[in-house]
């Protein structure tokens, strides 16, 4: 099986630790783990923003660069939910395989490699956001919350809307920032009020604004990606 | 050229897609929903439509056909209604004598319909799963304006030959050439803070009387 | 807030002050809320609401698909039963044909049934210039046009208004439309409807003339339906003399039998009800029952536009539940006034810019008024996949590009205001096309790290991010860094350096 990681240009920038986190993880399962270098970004940010012109040689490069691999993992909902949603619309004879070889990361766990228990610790209290694309467009349903029940020492606590939009929504978060920041202060609120100690999501674009929020009303709550909480074990604390 | 033209001229060149050829019942649509949410018996039936009606804040009650004249003159008295609008099917015996009788005529002015206290019709067919009894306006319902201006109506429904389960069978033995008026409950807003409010401008009293042999 | 949308700012700005006012934000939140949860166990009662979504989608599109067919056979049965029936290409138009009615019957009071079309083409304002008075009954529209303002959702148009507030403007507004408000009327919802029932009773029993919309038309029978709860409806479709419907095309049903989807999925999606308390139906005229004049005014005024939009379509599917507004996100924060048009919410951000063209920088911006969250297509009753169009039409402003407007094919400039981030966007394509260079621009990031502010004081992006959110630091060493460092170049993998993808 030769699995691919697609790191995400944001991820790749922001936030490497979510990468290192999947690839310790995948590794403990056995999972020999690729990384082609020639990849960059899916190209949602264009694509959604209404340059889809742009984003065409992005969806050719991706399909390209990941044509040798079985799977290919992604640890962002969002990036995901571009590559199965959207490539289809962009070019999808050239993209076929690359848009049915291509998991978000709770659902490589669960689906490809059938396991809710990866041996992970996590001694915290933590909230569960589902972000928008992962529940929506991708249909990942309670699988993040099975693998995060499954974590010894961590104990999952309610958010209340959990399924409402924390107000990012890539160049919406700029283009309609107020709305974006009201949405974004209920979200933080929500969270503020499980007295959790971090919050996890599938992805790191809804991390960035929701702990960005966090932090900017003084919040002991912290973002954690759900790789990096999958990752640590009671040997190897991440 | 005409505004028809013009317009109709639109259409056909926005669908310059669509294959010349294809017959409008070629565009495929599937009918795999269900024709009714469960397999009832008449009393199921008539149970469930008891308590959908109730559950809209209908009132209803249940007789033999028998009972049914009593029952219209006991309501009437409850409410001491004085007249009553009952259309030309509607049976002499079941408005009592001490209620006015005024008949449906359709030289009867709105204002003249206003003063009235009750109003007493039959339906067509009422549904089950929805609570919804329809009226369509023949000789035992009126017209429609009957049942909408008295503040009180009194709908009865003859079980188990009136009551169907679900909206597609009320629709496959409705005939769309008559008027029809779909009631469930009395009415009702949610404009005020989407906090539903009953009875609004329609009759603000629903009862329905359910007759069937077995009470 | 006066009775028009012309002249409204860009969809940021006016939420940028709703999102504010904190008194129409608690509105708000308490009535989407308070909807949203009765809705999902409306929904849930039904094992095959699935199907019926899809029964539903499929059903429309084949009324639009081919809707010239239905036009006419609909036009030939309603005729057939005793209507008229008018054509108007747009507003203008559908409003000249309803005021030359009117004076027709020699009387200048209409009361009306709440009506989308309507709102559409301001009919109200366009009949007052005529002389002729046209009167609300639905409740919140009668809150509405009390209060001279404009309706914000498309099934309660004064949602943005509590119950103080409705009480102060029938108190204050009634007795100059007719019949007075108690004058100690309280705010309790109950009394508020009391208050209605009795100012517009006299409306209603000396109507002579009522305008309505529809829910449905089937074009099979020519038989319209309309669908309501308060019984205004009912009031206005029976008691007048004449009866003027104003009705979008795209209101087709093909056959009476296909209503059996809509009447299920419609008032479970709008009012969470399993049956709205009044649907009335009626085929042409029937003698001594109702109306002994009905005129049908089927209306364009853009839909033919947006039916050439093989993407933008799908819009014409809406039923108006407006489930869409109950559940946005950005709806609940921004109002429906920010949309700037009848409709709001979702579904307004793709009808309107595709009904009104884009022409304007509100029009512009209103793609653009959405998260892509995606809550409005999973309630949708039939499918509109309402982000795919939005990012459909957002090519559409910074790309331009052929377009049908008024019935002409068009090529449409891109939007202005648009060229540094088409820039931005370009640049950053050619750098994810050449991941050497992107590493080189990480680097450096990753140098300057400390550098990057939490918060940036100067207008642009940046600034309308930062103004609530802390700006993210680059990381001090990049994945594919960090990568390379530990397991060297050579990954398992295909990966080519740079070039163009074919």
């Amino acid at each position: 099986m030769r699995v691919a990681l697609f790191i995400t240009c944001v991820n790749d920038t922001l936030y490497p630790r979510t990468g290192q986190a999947v690839v310790t993880l995948l590794e403990r399962l056995g999972v020999e783990v690729g990384f082609p270098e020639g990849q960059s970004c899916c190209g949602q940010p264009q694509f959604n923003t209404g340059y889809r012109k742009e984003a065409v040689p992005l969806a050719r490069r991706y399909a390209d660069v990941f044509r040798d691999y079985d799977h290919v993992v992604v640890p962002s909902g969002s990036c995901a939910a571009m590559v199965r949603d959207n490539y289809p619309r962009i070019d999808a004879e050239a993209t076929q395989g690359a848009v049915a070889r291509t998991y978000e990361l709770t659902e490589f766990l669960v689906d490809v490699l059938g396991v809710t228990d990866v041996g992970a610790y996590y001694p915290h209290t933590v909230t569960y956001h589902p972000t928008c694309h992962g529940l929506r467009m991708l249909g990942l349903g309670d699988r993040p919350r099975r693998l995060l029940e499954a974590v010894k020492g961590l104990r999952l606590v309610e958010l209340e809307g959990a399924e409402e939009c924390c107000g990012f929504g890539g160049t919406f978060a700029v283009k309609n920032a107020d709305v974006s920041a009201a949405m974004g202060a209920d979200k933080a609120r929500h969270i503020e009020e499980t007295d959790a100690e971090a919050v996890c999501t599938v992805d790191n674009s809804c991390l960035m604004h929701i702990g960005g929020t966090l932090t900017r009303r003084g919040a002991a709550t912290r973002p954690v990606h759900i790789a990096e909480i999958l990752a640590g074990t009671e040997e190897a604390r991440l | 050229m005409s505004s028809r033209d013009v317009v109709l001229g639109r259409v056909r060149r926005a669908l310059a897609d669509v294959p010349r050829d294809e017959g409008p019942e070629e565009a495929a649509v599937p009918r795999d929903y269900w024709t009714s949410h469960a397999e009832r018996t008449d009393a199921q039936r008539l149970d469930l439509l008891a308590e959908n009606l109730a559950d809209y804040r209908a009132l209803v009650h249940r007789c033999t056909p028998a009972q049914l004249p009593a029952r219209i003159a006991e309501l009437l008295s409850a409410r001491g209604a004085r007249s009553v609008v009952a259309p030309p099917g509607i049976p002499a015996d079941w408005v009592p004598a001490e209620v006015e009788r005024v008949a449906d005529e359709p030289s009867m002015t709105p204002h003249e319909l206003d003063a009235l206290d009750s109003v007493v019709t039959c339906c067509a067919v009422a549904i089950a799963e929805t609570g919804t009894i329809v009226l369509d306006a023949r000789e035992d319902q009126g017209r429609r304006r009957i049942s909408l201006v008295p503040d009180h109506h009194i709908c009865v429904v003859r079980a188990p030959e009136q009551i169907v389960d679900s909206v597609p069978r009320a629709l496959g033995r409705l005939d769309p050439a008559r008027p029809q008026t779909w009631i469930s409950g009395p009415s009702a807003t949610s404009d005020i803070e989407l906090d539903r409010v009953e009875g609004v401008h329609g009759p603000r009293t629903l009862e329905v009387i359910i007759t069937s042999p077995e009470p | 807030m006066s009775g028009t949308y012309l002249g409204m700012p860009s969809f940021p700005r006016a939420a940028a002050s709703s999102t504010r006012d904190m008194r129409l934000r608690g509105n708000l939140r308490h009535a989407t809320h308070t909807i949203r949860a009765k809705r999902a166990q409306a929904v849930e009662e039904l094992g095959d609401w699935a199907q019926l979504r899809a029964a539903g989608a499929a059903l429309k599109n084949r009324t639009l698909r081919h809707l010239d067919h239905y036009l006419e056979q609909l036009e030939t049965a309603v005729t057939g039963a005793g209507g008229q029936v008018h054509w108007a290409r747009d507003a203008e138009e559908a409003n000249r044909i309803v005021a030359d009615l009117v004076r027709e019957t020699g009387e200048s009071d209409v009361v009306k049934v709440k009506s989308m079309a309507t709102q559409e083409t301001g009919l109200n304002e366009a009949l007052a210039k005529a002389g002729i008075s046209a009167y609300e009954t639905d409740l919140a529209e009668l809150i509405v046009q009390l209060g001279d303002d404009l309706p914000s959702h498309i099934l309660v148009p004064a949602i943005h208004r509590n119950r103080d507030q409705i009480r102060d403007i029938f108190r204050e507004k009634m007795g100059s439309w007719g019949r007075a408000a108690p004058k100690n009327l309280s705010d309790d919802p109950a009394e508020l409807a009391e208050a209605a029932r009795l100012h517009l009773r006299e409306k209603f029993l000396n109507a002579k003339v009522g305008i309505s919309g529809a829910n449905f038309m089937v074009a099979e029978t020519g038989t319209l339906v309309v669908v309501e709860s308060e019984g205004n409806g009912r009031m206005c479709l029976t008691l007048p003399e004449t009866l003027i419907s104003v009705v979008g095309i795209e209101k087709i049903v093909p056959t009476w039998q296909d209503l059996e989807v809509f009447l299920q999925t419609l008032p479970r999606s709008s009012t969470a009800e399993r049956m709205n308390p009044y649907t009335s139906t009626w085929t042409g005229t029937t003698d001594e029952d109702g109306p002994s004049a009905f005129h049908l005014v089927l209306l364009d005024n853009g839909r033919t536009d947006t039916l050439a939009d093989t993407v933008g379509r799908q819009a014409l599917r809406c039923i108006r539940c407006s489930a869409c507004l109950n559940v946005c996100p950005v709806y609940e924060r921004a109002g429906g006034h920010a949309y700037g048009s009848p409709y709001p919410g979702p579904i307004g951000a793709i009808l309107t810019p595709q009904l009104r063209g884009m022409q304007s920088e509100l029009d512009a911006s209103l793609p653009y008024a959405s998260s892509l969250c995606g809550a409005c297509y999973e309630v949708c009753p039939v499918a509109i996949d309402i982000p795919e169009v939005l990012v459909h039409l957002r090519e559409r402003v910074v790309e331009g590009g052929t377009a049908t407007v008024r019935g002409q094919r068009t090529t449409i400039k891109p939007a202005k205001g648009h060229a540094a981030e088409r820039a931005v966007m370009r640049a950053a394509r050619w750098t994810f096309e050449h991941p050497r260079a992107m590493r080189t621009g990480q680097r450096i990031a990753s140098r300057t790290r400390r550098l990057t502010p939490r918060r940036l004081p100067l207008p642009g992006p940046g600034r309308a991010w930062s103004d609530s959110r802390d700006i993210p630091r680059p990381a001090p060493e990049s994945f594919r860094d960090w990568w390379r460092r530990t397991r060297g170049s050579g990954s398992a993998g295909s990966g080519r350096e740079g070039g163009d993808a074919r």
